[in-house]
């Protein structure tokens, strides 16, 4: 699997996300924001956690209309995975290549905790090596969070079961508890806790890696 | 030119940080509060002749989020 990992000013994540993808076997580039062109042959695209343009005007509002997003878009029209973490996620609702929007936590705080997530969908290539219902264990670092999609959208996502993993006890408010959701085609994944801080022993925990291992064995089968 | 444009939060999502401020208002002896709504002024210093309709779609394409928020211009 070839991956490309966005880094905008005020990325943290980034390397994080590219070391889980090459300890699963990617082979991993970054990619900067100003780029306007995607490496040749990348599979997935993967929007790191931090705070992008400082969070300026609204989370990821600033990234989703940079150029390296305009090609984004143009990689998931085709296809193509991508995987926005965090800050990603916000990214990722920003451009309109998920649904919803990420709103100020309920209880006004930034939260830095591990939070345990109940795995709602496994026929996805993020979520194959996990078992459905599966009860994970992994970090949430986010002050805006709090998940919100209108009652018709909300209906949508549970009837095409797209919501792929959700709070065990909601952290942020966020509608229906959900963590994560994926677009129509399952091949996009925005969720705000991060796996990539929990893929080895040295971590704490190792209850994210099965992510990046199902992405490995998933392209593999493509 | 000059637009003022005024982003809120769209009535029935919930604004937290309203809220706090509402208890914090109640905290402080202002009985009746019934609701804050938080949001945001952006100050827009134009070229002579910016339509409303190019104001709009700054809104749409940046200033607002238009899943949560909605908004309104002022010209001049």
């Amino acid at each position: 699997m070839k991956a490309a990992v966005i880094v905008f000013p005020g990325s943290n994540c980034d390397r994080d996300l590219a070391v889980a993808l090459e300890k699963a076997g990617a082979d991993v580039q970054m990619v900067w924001h100003k780029d306007t062109a995607l490496p040749k042959g990348i599979d997935l695209v993967a929007v790191p956690g931090g705070f992008s343009f400082g969070d300026y005007l609204r989370c990821g509002a600033i990234a989703a209309n940079s150029p390296i997003c305009g090609e984004l878009k143009t990689h998931v029209e085709r296809g193509g995975y991508a995987l926005g973490i965090c800050n990603g996620f916000q990214v990722l609702t920003e451009t309109g290549l998920l649904p919803g929007a990420l709103r100020r936590n309920a209880g006004l705080k930034y939260i830095c905790k591990p939070i345990e997530l109940c795995v709602e969908a496994t026929d996805t290539a993020y979520t194959s090596d996990y078992t459905k219902g599966q009860v994970i264990t992994v970090p949430i670092a986010h002050h805006d969070g709090n998940y919100y999609v209108d009652d018709a959208k909300l209906a949508e996502l549970q009837g095409e079961g797209r919501i792929a993993f959700s709070y065990v006890d909601n952290p942020n408010g966020s509608v229906a508890d959900i963590a994560g959701v994926v677009s129509r085609n399952r091949r996009v994944l925005g969720m705000m806790p991060h796996p990539e801080r929990m893929s080895e022993a040295s971590h704490g925990g190792t209850d994210g890696k099965a992510m990046f291992t199902s992405l490995m064995s998933q392209m593999a089968l493509a | 030119m000059k637009a003022r444009v005024h982003v809120m939060l769209k009535n029935g999502v919930l604004d937290p940080q309203g809220e706090a401020v509402r208890h914090a208002l109640g905290a402080l002896g202002f009985d009746g509060v019934q609701g804050v709504r938080q949001g945001k002024v952006i100050e827009l210093e134009l070229a002579e002749g910016t339509t409303e309709a190019t104001v709009t779609e700054m809104c749409e394409k940046l200033l607002a989020n238009t899943v949560i928020e909605s908004y309104t211009i002022e010209l001049g």
